[in-house]
């Protein structure tokens, strides 16, 4: 089908089926477009809010001593930026991409259960809104780390730890109804010829974590259930007065939380195997082996949760067994990244935003993948657990990992969303000074990490002044850095040149082949693939 | 089958699925411990009893016992092993025991918590008869000596010749109080 029919169609039922107007459009919305637009609102709104946190503890600890805030209140904002971050950044961000790509991708005119797609939304603010207000109570909010290892979050926790407890019921409900709903439209929602082993890489990468989510956030809820218990209820799951095994905790929180950790980067390969082939006008390398790299990983993630738990006390036998399973993560994740320089190699490059912060990704991404390896090692991991060089790891992950995936996935598909072409200047801006403030942030704490510096407090010792000072530069830098972003997006809803159905050259998937802005409804009849019969 | 029916099933097999999920978080608890008692992962003594036949005693071998004690944060009683260190021959039945007194003002229950090192050691001692099997109630100002029995396994591997274990003591009062509450509202319930 070609675009003008398309464009046709589509304004023929927009006359019928605009959305409905006002509050009501957004509270009641079963559309996919409308109910993705609100997570990445949502999503943006508490990374702002986690960002803060973030700075009140780098301005903390630009120098050493206390200055600003008590040690109490810092615990809590260690905590709360954590929690905040991976719960309500992260995911809600790659599931509002996957509420609005995933239906135009596949060819499906919405997500197989909308209604529920807009129960799992609004549970989200409530969720938070509750997680947040425990800032303000009695005892303050929760402050024992965003991996509440008990007892510390349980014999010695606040009183707001029953909140914390809820909130977290809260969003795992929301994200298992989320990721539910994604694999049924997946499953069951493809246009005719759709095979699985033609889909984007997006497309396979969220259905993998979609299956990563219904197997491990119940687990999470188990876990904070049992939490629930101890403290109210007189069981003794954690307490060893009672029987119970503080370590047991340790294994039950990270066999969910290392496939979380996944959770929250697999999506981002799919947005980088999406953006790179578009911007190096060459089709992406190695698709199945990138497919089955994808599941290798989802695999191995649940086998490898004790490498966070080095120095508890294992036998050799079990520090050799993790050891040697994560060491084995490296091998797909490899994969993945020679696809995507064989992707580039000999391509005709250009460097636009999207592309930016993509090759971003594969480098910086690259280098926490790299010091994962080195906290890997057993031995070694002695000496590095607990310091600035495991914050220095996952940060380099997550942050040019997980959340610049997500920005080079905006400026990707934004002018689909809104219709407009990017600013280019803007968004290069913007990428740059990102570029820049991470790595002056993140950095230096692979040093002071290796000297020794532990993590989670609000002092330290004299030797390590230096580089605190650097990261905390480098942090405003990033922080600020943002603001140019949001600027740029809302500048990009408001005005701006109309942007064109295929705005990238060199893109390619269905969700090019609807007009830009998509409207309100895209194929309520399924698009006609070649090789469909 | 209509695209309706298709995701009903799958969606039912999902939920399914999470539910099954939540369950596996909570056997996970069971499932840690018998982990830990074939392994003696964690330290905790699981054989508990009398000899099972009768005890050969090991004379070429001896291993040093080592007893120490240790206070939950605020535990205000004193606690201490009648003797620190025995040596013992693999086999031989040997009785210790800890000295505790309640220097309050209030009458206190403790329970004491074992744990042996090195951790591969915990499979191979068997203790016949130990105070940390029940609670200790101590009534304000009392003191009380609290026996234990033990014996090591002859089969204890050759590399370990020295054993650590400890004994950590925490206050209970309070849980205590709460299931004697409880109890005390259950029986009122039954009599109604």
């Amino acid at each position: 089908m070609s675009t003008a029919d398309i464009t046709a169609e589509h304004h023929d039922e927009h006359h019928d089926h605009g959305p409905a107007k006002g509050l009501s459009r957004w509270l009641f919305t079963t559309n996919h477009k409308d109910i993705g637009s609100m997570y990445l609102w949502f999503s943006l709104a508490m990374f702002l809010v986690g960002g803060c946190m973030a700075l009140v503890i780098r301005a903390e600890l630009f120098q050493p001593g206390l200055q600003l805030v008590e040690p109490g209140f810092f615990n809590q904002m260690t905590t709360m930026h954590g929690l905040i971050m991976v719960f309500g950044a992260v995911m809600p961000a790659f599931v509002g991409l996957a509420n609005w790509m995933v239906p135009m991708m596949i060819g499906a005119p919405d997500m197989a259960l909308p209604r529920m797609n807009n129960w799992s939304f609004w549970i989200l603010p409530f969720a938070f809104g509750m997680l947040l207000l425990t800032l303000f109570m009695d005892g303050g909010a929760p402050n024992f780390g965003w991996t509440f290892y008990a007892p510390l979050s349980t014999t010695y926790a606040p009183d707001s730890v029953t909140f914390f407890i809820f909130a977290v019921h809260m969003m795992g409900i929301s994200s298992i109804m989320g990721a539910i709903n994604i694999v049924a439209t997946i499953l069951n929602m493809r246009a005719p010829g759709m095979t699985l082993m033609k889909m984007p890489l997006f497309v396979w990468t969220w259905l993998i974590t979609a299956y990563l989510l219904i197997a491990v956030m119940p687990v999470l809820a188990g876990v904070v259930t049992m939490m629930l218990m101890d403290i109210h209820f007189g069981t003794s799951f954690f307490d060893a007065a009672g029987g119970g095994d503080p370590v047991l905790f340790q294994h039950v929180f990270w066999f969910f939380g290392h496939p979380e950790v996944y959770i929250m980067i697999l999506p981002a390969f799919g947005i980088v195997s999406a953006i790179i082939p578009t911007f190096a006008r060459k089709q992406l390398f190695g698709y199945a082996s990138m497919v089955y790299a994808t599941a290798s990983i989802a695999f191995l993630s649940f086998i490898v949760w004790a490498h966070h738990m080095f120095t508890v006390g294992m036998p050799l036998a079990g520090e050799l067994f993790f050891m040697f399973a994560t060491m084995l993560i490296a091998v797909p994740t490899g994969v993945k990244v020679f696809n995507w320089i064989a992707t580039m190699w000999r391509g005709s490059m250009t460097f636009e935003t999207p592309m930016l912060f993509a090759l971003a990704f594969v480098i910086l991404f690259t280098i926490g993948g790299l010091s994962g390896l080195m906290l890997a090692i057993a031995p070694a991991d002695f000496q590095y657990h607990d310091t600035y060089f495991v914050v220095a790891h996952f940060h380099y992950v997550l942050v040019p990992g997980a959340i610049f995936s997500i920005m080079a996935a905006v400026y990707y598909w934004l002018p689909k969303w809104t219709g407009h072409q990017l600013n280019e200047s803007a968004g290069k801006f913007h990428f740059w000074m990102s570029f820049i403030g991470v790595n002056i942030t993140f950095f230096p704490m692979h040093f002071i990490g290796l000297a020794g510096m532990p993590r989670r407090i609000p002092d330290y010792a004299l030797q390590f002044a230096d580089f605190n000072a650097v990261a905390s530069v480098g942090a405003f830098i990033f922080g600020l850095s943002q603001l140019i972003f949001v600027w740029n997006v809302i500048q990009n809803i408001r005005s701006g040149k109309p942007a064109e159905a295929k705005c990238w050259e060199g893109a390619e998937g269905l969700e090019w082949e609807v007009p830009s802005p998509a409207p309100y409804h895209t194929f309520t009849t399924p698009p006609q693939l070649e090789g469909a019969k | 089958m209509s695209l309706a029916a298709n995701t009903k099933k799958l969606v039912a097999r999902l939920v399914l699925g999470t539910v099954l999920m939540f369950g596996f978080g909570f056997a996970m608890v069971p499932i840690y411990n018998v982990f830990c008692e074939i392994t003696g992962l964690n330290g905790k003594i699981t054989r508990t009893g009398e000899a099972e036949g009768p005890l050969v005693v090991d004379q070429d071998r001896t291993i040093k016992v080592r007893f120490i004690s240790v206070f939950n944060e605020e535990m205000p009683w004193e606690f201490d092993p009648m003797q620190k260190v025995y040596r013992v021959n693999p086999g031989q039945m040997q009785q210790t025991a800890f000295l505790a007194k309640n220097p309050t003002a209030n009458n206190m229950v403790a329970q004491a918590i074992p744990s042996v090192s090195p951790s591969e050691a915990a499979q191979y001692l068997q203790k016949v008869n130990c105070f940390c099997f029940d609670r200790q109630p101590l009534d304000a100002g009392a003191s009380a000596e609290m026996p234990m029995v033990f014996f090591i396994d002859p089969e204890i591997p050759e590399h370990l010749d020295s054993i650590t274990l400890s004994y950590t003591l925490f206050d209970i009062t309070d849980q205590q109080q709460l299931v004697e509450a409880k109890k005390d509202n259950n029986d009122k319930r039954s009599t109604l």
